[in-house]
């Protein structure tokens, strides 16, 4: 089983190896992260009475008040949609992407012990944390459906997007997981913040108003938030409504990805002394 | 070099004070920024950097080898580096300065139940464990019974951990964490848990790993453990090796360092003591060996030798010798009236005499002893005694020990003899066994 007569080291350990990006050894632990997200999956609604239907609750309560609230008694325009399926469809994505960013910024302090007496790539547990909500997240879409056929909405040929618009929601959460759950190790203060950045997001999207309500020209700085283009790729596909994606996505795109590898740089760089620092 | 397994070279950590307790926060970080900002200015002229006073070396250029298959113990008091050295070989973090080539996967050991989550069953928290560990799932299929067994928990596989008793769920961590099967293996102080029986079954398996050819650096505090399964160790002191060698010499060095033994004296002609027929001259410690020494084996015999001069032409000596615990009781006393000849309490002539009192080895337990001499010749009014002429220390060299890893209760450690009959069938017991 030994292997023999190896010349050369398997395993070189010196300082600064943090600045690689050694995507090929997270592959090699793939298995790892999976056994983290069917853990994740597994234990969340572990000794809860409604179990997954918590999954359902949130968005669709969320619905409810800001139909009552900002449909009915604000009377913000929803692009001649009702306004429960204007907001539900907008909250589907928003709730996957404010649960995942608020599950990765706290994964790596969840970890601390694992972190601090075994060896993995530390990658994978935002991956994992972004990942462990893509049931819960599926669980609200079928709700989604179930509304549409109520309405009676039938989605266009466009539906074909729908899955950029859902990669672009893991991948906004991951980009911008990989800085907070990094500097959350550090820096507690991070898990505090980002509930608030999460509610201020909330309004800086177009999740209560269609985004024809931003004027034109602040349309391009807009669009510098990535769940922008999601929401209203969302409302397009699925709903045949809102704004089609222009080169308002493009820009979102090379914004998150601009975040992403950014963020891996980031927390590659954090990893070498996170077990010290953490 | 193809049996090299592990090399280091000038591998060295460096920590700041309080990095490893608690954490930052933002605040504390602005704050340091802003003060060392201002500090700049306020150093200026003074020309020295106070940089260095917030960090230690947890490890100071640590450079070994370890060949293939060599099991090798790390010794050291807590907080010398020992699990900062694991950690690093681990890659669980950087080192500040140099570098170390493994030969070989490794997989690391340093706690028990890694990853378990409490609200996952047995059988889950199997799987989990398995993989934080680095083990394949096809691997963890193969070998699920086997961990099972080994903890000794089928009943239980399907309850939830939090539910096991503290016992059950160390047993399933460690179950599954000893069958790692890398090459090379890495093992902080883990095999201290569980009761007594299941330690047993753990360094049993922690032998079967290493007659299994496999190379396993060994971090422990438990002597025995270490000198029963590594033929090598490293004494670590405050981030550097103090000894590299075989193992019982390292245990030796390690169990004496800071203690201050003395295993001779010698009195000048003038501050001899003693009393107006005769005066202590000089007193010594020699071990089994024949070697003057302040640390002997449990197991092995040692001497003390009392040189001392008679002044009175038929002077009647008598020389008795106490040994006392660190705890200042009186393990035993001996009087040289046991020597069968004509010396004891008899005139004798005038000059220079040896007197040496054997004591036995398998008799001392292992701790630290004080030996106090006392003399008389003749009348109980010319009696002396000086305390703590000597002061030794027994050390376990765990040969004794055999399967027993503890500490032995009591002030001394008789080896004593056991005999187990056959079993067989007594007269006088046949009304008793019906019930058998």
């Amino acid at each position: 089983m030994l292997k023999k007569n190896i010349k050369t080291p398997i395993v070189v350990i010196k300082p600064g190896l943090g600045v690689t990006f050694k995507f090929k050894e997270v592959w090699d632990y793939r298995e790892l992260l999976y056994f983290f997200i069917w853990r994740n999956i597994k234990v969340k609604y572990k000794q809860t009475m409604l179990g997954v239907a918590w999954a359902i609750i949130q968005p669709f309560f969320i619905m409810v008040v800001f139909s009552i609230f900002f449909g009915k008694f604000a009377k913000i325009p929803s692009e001649g949609l009702p306004y429960p399926i204007f907001a539900y469809c907008a909250l589907v994505p928003w709730t996957y992407f404010a649960n995942s960013l608020n599950n990765t910024t706290n994964t790596m302090v969840a970890h601390q012990r694992v972190i601090t007496k075994i060896y993995f790539p530390k990658l994978i547990l935002p991956v994992s944390a972004v990942l462990s909500g893509l049931p819960d997240f599926f669980i609200s879409f079928f709700v989604l459906i179930g509304m549409m056929l109520f309405y009676g909405i039938v989605p266009s040929a466009n539906l074909i997007f729908l899955p950029l618009f859902i990669l672009m929601s893991i991948v906004t959460a991951l980009a911008v997981g990989l800085w907070t759950s990094a500097a959350n190790a550090i820096y507690r203060d991070v898990s505090y913040v980002v509930p608030f950045l999460i509610q201020f997001w909330l309004f800086a999207s177009p999740v209560v108003y269609p985004s024809s309500l931003v004027p034109a020209n602040w349309k391009l700085l807009y669009s510098v938030n990535p769940m922008a283009g999601v929401i209203e790729g969302f409302r397009w596909t699925l709903l045949g409504k809102g704004e089609s994606p222009g080169p308002t996505l493009i820009v979102s795109m090379v914004v998150i990805l601009f975040i992403l590898f950014a963020g891996i740089i980031y927390f590659r760089r954090m990893e070498g002394t996170i077990a010290d620092r953490i | 070099m193809s049996d090299l397994a592990i090399r280091v070279e000038g591998l060295s950590k460096r920590y700041r004070i309080g990095e490893r307790t608690g954490y930052v926060t933002l605040k504390d970080t602005l704050t340091k920024i802003f003060s060392n900002s201002l500090k700049v200015f306020r150093d200026q002229g003074k020309g020295k950097s106070k940089a260095n006073d917030n960090y230690i070396w947890a490890l100071n250029d640590v450079s070994f080898d370890v060949k293939k298959g060599e099991i090798l113990g790390i010794i050291g008091d807590n907080g010398a580096g020992k699990t900062t050295l694991l950690k690093i070989l681990s890659k669980i973090t950087e080192p500040t300065k140099g570098h170390a080539e493994i030969y070989g996967s490794v997989g690391s050991l340093l706690e028990v139940g890694t990853g378990f989550h409490p609200e996952l069953t047995g059988r889950e928290n199997i799987y989990l464990s398995g993989a934080i560990l680095g083990m394949k799932k096809v691997e963890i299929d193969r070998k699920f019974d086997e961990f099972v067994a080994f903890a000794e928990i089928e009943k239980f596989i399907d309850t939830p951990v939090k539910r096991y008793s503290s016992g059950m769920y160390v047993r399933l961590a460690f179950s599954v964490a000893a069958h790692l099967e890398p090459e090379i293996l890495l093992v902080d102080e883990v095999l201290a848990v569980g009761d007594a029986a299941f330690r047993k079954k753990c360094l049993g398996k922690m032998g079967d790993v290493a007659k299994e050819g496999r190379t396993v650096l060994f971090v422990s505090h438990n002597m025995g453990a270490i000198n029963t399964l590594c033929s090598r160790a490293i004494l670590i002191d405050t981030g550097t090796i103090v000894k590299d060698g075989r193992t019982q010499q390292i245990i030796k060095k390690y169990l004496s360092r800071g203690v201050v033994n003395r295993g001779q004296i010698a009195w000048s002609e003038k501050e001899r003591p003693g009393n107006q027929a005769f005066r202590l001259v000089a007193v010594s410690l020699i071990s089994a060996k024949g070697l003057k020494t302040s640390q002997i084996n449990i197991s092995e015999d040692l001497t003390i030798k009392i040189d001392y001069e008679v002044l009175r032409e038929g002077a009647c000596v008598q020389l008795a010798l106490m040994l006392f615990d660190v705890n200042g009781y009186c393990v035993f006393s001996s009087l040289s009236n046991t020597e069968e000849n004509v010396y004891h309490g008899k005139p004798i002539h005038s000059g220079r005499y040896m007197s040496e009192c054997l004591i036995y080895g398998n008799l001392l337990n292992n701790g630290k002893y004080y030996v106090s001499i006392s003399g008389t010749s003749g009348s109980w009014r010319e009696r002396f005694t000086i305390n703590n002429v000597l002061t030794f220390e027994a050390v376990d060299d765990g040969i004794l020990k055999r399967d027993y890893w503890g500490n032995y209760r009591g002030i001394i450690r008789p080896k004593l003899t056991w005999k187990t009959l056959p079993p067989q069938v007594h007269d006088g017991m046949r009304d008793g066994d019906k019930g058998l």
